[in-house]
């Protein structure tokens, strides 16, 4: 501990912080511009000059370590001096176009120079012009705008681990940009908009399309991985504007993936706004009633047998709830939340969870990734597991798929067999053996298979054997790709005794013996195989599940509803209503609580707090949002034969991954300047 | 006056061979196992009992900075590195160092880098260096051959490897941190400090940056003596320097002198005088384009050392001479030295990026008289705002030469900008 004065007053700070940390500690604000809390230290924008007693010079707050004993004033005329000189200097060669810039109203040189700044210019030269780059379809620049604080090249190399961004030339001409004109290949690309202190680095969808102050702002959470990012969305009536990220350190930080933030614009194109049913072939557009009906008429005289439903992967735990609850009164079993078809087994709970969260990457000192691509399916995931990486003494194998990670991973091979020589004592096993607190991380790419229950048994053999759950430790992780995935499995959204899953559905409308499938949201399933059956779709989109519905039943998206989710690590969160739904679209579980009636088996709730109700009495994890489970561990997993087949990541294009992004225009562009495969080498892969 | 059996540089002027035979017949490499053996502890006392500061510009003295060093290594390197991007205009001494007397430099790298516990030294050279990065290749070969480098070096037991690094031409990469990061391969900037080198330098290793010149003398020192070198000079300014004397002089020289010679000595004694005549000097920087410069009335008595200069508002710096005679444009001639720290500033951080170029704007049009007087103090102001205010000395530097052309030939200044102003005025009337 050391102890300083600051200002006037002592106070007592730990060792290692910075001055400037200390000044916030201590209630003295120091104006910055290129310090950035999760970043390093650049020291560059000389912002943050404060006064040190016995240093001939103002010294750069953000980087001078606290000693004992130190003097600082913050407030000092030769601090106040330092500030307005350096705010001149920024502003001399700073356009000033704030009326026409997006970053108006949420600009640090904006609102610094107001507090600390002149009133006058005496800048009389020319302005310095700097030609802007081409960054990729996200995020648009302004270059001329630019202060040179480098926070986007140290998120760029640091955080998100790819070496694109720079600083060329010298003086004035000192240019940031990428050194060879590309776009930026990382999945968080879009967090330099964030970063960015002034509007050099704005959003490119989102220009000229509102200010920031016309915009209502709500807190809720993403859906588009199964992390749960916690966001910010703005919306202008009813559109969405923009999504950004919230703070939530055990989950996202302050970052979100690209998808995250820019997918928001699908929810304004292909969206479902009326019931609609098919009539000789094609579908009409007809009211909630006739809709009803037609569900009604078709279902009424059926046997519950013959009834299947499955939820997709943006669905809310609330709606799910009320779908199992219909399925149940009309006496069906047949009901699945794993449309991929994962060998997920839902009777306990920590064999489907990140049971050690997302912060407890930081924890863990030795990393086994099974049939997963963090990178593609949970972008956050991916960016702790390289935070922990860059700490250093950090050894990763992989088994699957070789990928650039953004860390150096030691490739053990492609399929189970690499697993099974790992668990007898084959290669990384001394790693594993050697760790504290190792972790694994098993993918829907090593589960989603017919082998998967037999991987899942290898998995907990694996983590039992070697140590991975201890009294205060439990290393065993299963990461989701589906927002509705383990909310699902918690209320047990999954077959009854003598119910089918999914393929089995499927297999049943081939067969015949399944004639009515309900689909809630669910566009992730070859459709081909439903044409037998009378298929009700309820969902947001014009997706494939609608295309080939009889019926279709149009739904609230994420950002439209208060919903619950639960995320890979069986964190409960719940989703406010930032927007209202589109023409007759509804809230999903309302939609359901008003079929209930038409099918007299009315629903026994009417408010969604009586729905909430219902779901803590299901699952009473839904009565705790916000907390990381710690869960009692158990047996599960059912030992079997593995095929040779090599693990494959279920993402085939980050970019589309669901009804919304596949929706976003800004997606379809990404998804084609990078590729459906693109991701190309940061050299730190193999 | 210095005397020639105390000249520490022996062939500075090339006239000898620069090879490791010629080397020896100097007295080079003579019995370098010898002053090994006198241990670190000794070696670093002896460099601090001669007094000898820092030779490229800072005046940092060296013997303490080496004791910065830590003691035992951690399990790091320690690394030495020598400041040979010698790039302060004026300043031509290091060039001719390597190129006339590369195993004098090296010999000294050895001793400097046994006395920091270094293995490994790196000697970063400026790029258009061409001949004298030549010469420092074969030299380190020819020693290396000869078992004075290499894994015996001298028969000390100790293991040394010298290796040249090239530059690519960047002033700030003079910059001790700014070179680091460049000999790591990264864009030359300037690293904040702390951390210090010593504790972390280049690779996060402990680091010592010395200067061509410093390291140079270390070897004569140790055998003449740590009293025989301060024995020259004045008390903190102690030793013999290379000057480098540049400009309206009848015979621009470099010329290793006793510290302290009174500047109009050195200029008569060394260059043939000031072109013209004495009477006909109008300025001098005393030590390369950064410091500030004197009028001719404190050039007649000046002594030549830190602190002398220091008292005058100037520096020592890089000790290159730059005269000027009464045919100067001492505007222009300072407004290109601004342009020239423009063009080097690094681009880092915000007053030298940006307070640079504005500095060198005014300068341009208070040259060309295109500017109103009330400029001058903007001018100075806006060169406050940069001095002192930025990560390296670079923002001082680019202030000073300013600040040295106020302090003294304002009025010159304030006379061109009214005279201009008439001028126009008078056109405009008729």
């Amino acid at each position: 501990m050391s102890t300083l004065n600051i200002d006037g007053n002592e106070i007592t700070v730990e060792d290692g912080l910075t001055v400037l940390q200390a000044c916030e500690i201590a209630g003295a604000e120091v104006p910055r511009f290129c310090y950035h809390d999760r970043l390093s230290i650049a020291g560059n924008c000389r912002m943050c000059l404060v006064e040190m007693e016995k240093s001939p010079k103002p010294i750069a707050s953000c980087a001078m370590p606290v000693a004992n004993g130190m003097v600082i004033y913050t407030n000092s005329a030769s601090v106040k001096k330092a500030r307005e000189g350096v705010m001149e200097f920024l502003l001399i060669n700073h356009p000033l176009d704030c009326p026409i810039c997006d970053q108006g109203g949420e600009c640090d040189l904006q609102d610094q120079a107001m507090a600390f700044g002149r009133d006058r210019n005496r800048y009389i030269e020319n302005k310095r012009a700097v030609k802007d780059k081409d960054l990729g379809p996200l995020v648009k620049t302004i270059m001329t705008r630019c202060i040179h604080c480098t926070r986007c090249i140290r998120f760029a190399t640091e955080v998100a681990g790819v070496d694109e961004l720079g600083a060329t030339g010298r003086g004035e001409e000192m240019e940031v940009g990428t050194y060879v004109e590309r776009a930026l290949t990382s999945e968080l690309s879009g967090n330099i908009i964030d970063l960015c202190p002034v509007g050099a680095l704005t959003s490119k969808p989102y220009s000229f399309t509102a200010r920031s102050w016309e915009l209502r702002k709500t807190q809720t959470i993403d859906v588009m991985d199964a992390v749960g990012s916690n966001i910010r969305v703005d919306a202008r009536g009813r559109e969405i504007m923009r999504v950004l990220p919230r703070l939530n350190e055990e989950i996202n930080e302050e970052w979100i993936s690209d998808k995250t933030r820019f997918a928001c614009d699908g929810l304004q194109r292909g969206r479902l706004d009326r019931p609609y049913v098919r009539k000789d072939g094609k579908l009409v557009a007809v009211s909630w009633a006739e809709a009803f009906e037609t569900i009604a008429n078709r279902i009424r005289s059926l046997d519950g047998a013959r009834i299947a439903a499955i939820a997709g992967d943006l669905v809310d735990a609330e709606a799910m709830v009320a779908l199992k609850d219909l399925m149940g009164a009309l006496g069906s079993q047949h009901i699945d939340c794993r449309q991929d078809g994962a060998k997920l087994d839902p009777k306990v709970r920590a064999s489907y969870l990140f049971n050690s969260g997302i912060a407890g990457i930081e924890d863990s000192d030795a990393l086994l990734l099974i049939g997963t691509n963090p990178r593609w399916e949970a972008p956050l995931v991916n960016a702790r597991i390289r935070k922990r990486w860059l700490v250093g003494n950090y050894l990763i194998g992989l088994v699957g798929e070789r990928r650039d990670l953004t860390y150096q991973t030691d490739h053990l091979g492609a399929g189970p067999e690499s697993l099974r020589d790992i668990l007898n004592d084959g290669a990384f096993s001394d790693a594993l053996k050697k760790a504290q607190r190792p972790m694994l991380i098993v993918g829907q790419g090593a589960l989603a298979r017919p082998d998967g229950a037999a991987i899942l048994d290898m998995a907990r053999e694996l983590a039992e054997k070697y140590g991975f759950i201890t009294d205060d430790w439990n290393g065993f992780n299963v990461l989701h790709t589906a927002a509705a995935r383990v909310g699902g499995l918690d209320l047990g959204f999954v077959p009854g005794p003598n119910g089918q899953d999914v393929n089995g559905i499927l297999a049943g409308v081939e067969s015949g013996s399944i004639e009515v499938v309900y689909l809630m949201g669910a566009d992730e399933l070859d459709m081909k195989r439903l044409q037998k059956a009378f298929v009700i779709y309820q969902g947001h989109h014009g997706d494939a599940g609608a295309a080939g519905a009889d019926v279709v039943l149009p739904g609230a998206a994420y950002t439209e509803k208060a919903g619950t989710y639960v995320n890979t690590e069986g964190r409960v969160q719940r989703a406010l209503r930032a927007a209202f739904p589109p023409g007759e679209a509804r809230e999903d579980w309302a939609i359901i609580r008003a079929l209930s009636e038409r099918l007299r088996h009315q629903l026994p709730y009417d408010t969604l707090e009586q729905v909430r109700e219902r779901l803590v009495a299901v699952a009473a994890s839904f009565g705790e949002p916000d907390v990381l489970p710690v869960l009692p561990w158990k047996t599960f997993g059912m030992a079997g034969e593995t095929t040779a087949q090599p693990f494959v990541t279920p993402i085939t294009d980050f970019y589309l991954t669901n009804a919304v992004s596949r929706a976003s225009e800004t997606m379809n562009q990404c998804s084609a300047s990078y590729g459906a495969n693109g991701q190309p080498g940061t050299g730190t892969d193999g | 006056m210095l005397q020639d059996k105390d000249r520490i540089f022996t062939n500075l002027y090339g006239v000898h061979d620069w090879r490791l035979a010629g080397a020896r017949a100097r007295g080079d490499w003579s019995n370098t196992k010898a002053l090994l053996d006198l241990g670190r502890d000794k070696i670093i006392e002896e460099v601090k009992a001669s007094g000898l500061r820092g030779r490229g510009g800072a005046g940092f003295p060296t013997g303490l900075k080496w004791s910065f060093m830590p003691k035992q290594s951690d399990g790091r390197p320690h690394y030495l590195i020598v400041n040979a991007d010698e790039g302060e205009p004026g300043t031509c001494k290091d060039r001719d160092l390597m190129r006339h007397d590369p195993h004098k430099l090296l010999e000294g790298c050895l001793i400097a880098g046994f006395a920091m516990g270094a293995h490994a030294c790196y000697i970063y050279i400026r790029g258009e260096f061409i001949r004298e990065a030549e010469h420092l290749e074969a030299a380190i070969a020819e020693a290396n051959d000869a078992g004075l480098l290499g894994k015996n070096a001298c028969g000390s037991g100790w293991q040394y490897d010298i290796y040249v690094h090239r530059g690519a031409g960047a002033y700030i990469c003079g910059e001790e941190m700014a070179l680091i990061e460049s000999l790591e391969g990264k864009k030359g900037q300037p690293r904040l400090k702390p951390p210090f080198p010593a504790n972390m330098g280049v690779w996060g290793s402990p680091t010592t940056v010395n200067n061509v010149e410093s390291i140079a003398v270390v070897p004569t020192i140790l055998r003449r003596g740590g009293a025989w070198f301060a024995g020259f000079g004045r008390e903190r300014n102690t030793g013999t320097k290379v000057f480098c004397i540049s400009g309206h002089v009848n015979n621009p020289c470099n010329v290793e002198e006793e510290m302290g010679i009174p500047l109009r000595e050195l200029i008569e004694k060394h260059a043939g005088g000031v072109q013209g005549g004495w009477d006909n000097l109008l300025a001098i920087i005393p030590g390369g384009s950064s410091v500030r410069m004197l009028p001719r009335s404190i050039c007649d008595t000046v002594l030549m050392d830190f602190d002398a200069l220091a008292a005058e508002g100037s520096g020592l710096g890089t000790a290159a001479v730059i005269v000027m005679d009464k045919s100067t444009d001492i505007v222009a001639a300072i407004a290109r030295l601004s342009k020239f720290y423009m063009h080097e500033s690094c681009g880092q951080c915000t007053p030298c990026r940006e307070g640079t170029g504005w500095m060198w704007r005014v300068m341009e049009r208070l040259a060309k008289g295109d500017a109103h007087v009330e400029e001058i103090d903007l001018l100075l102001n806006v060169a406050s705002q940069v001095e002192g205010h930025t990560i390296c000395a670079h923002g001082d530097a680019s202030a000073w030469p300013i600040q040295g052309l106020m302090r003294h030939f304002r009025p010159e200044v304030e006379r061109r900008l009214l005279e201009k102003q008439r001028a126009t005025s008078a056109s405009q009337a008729a």
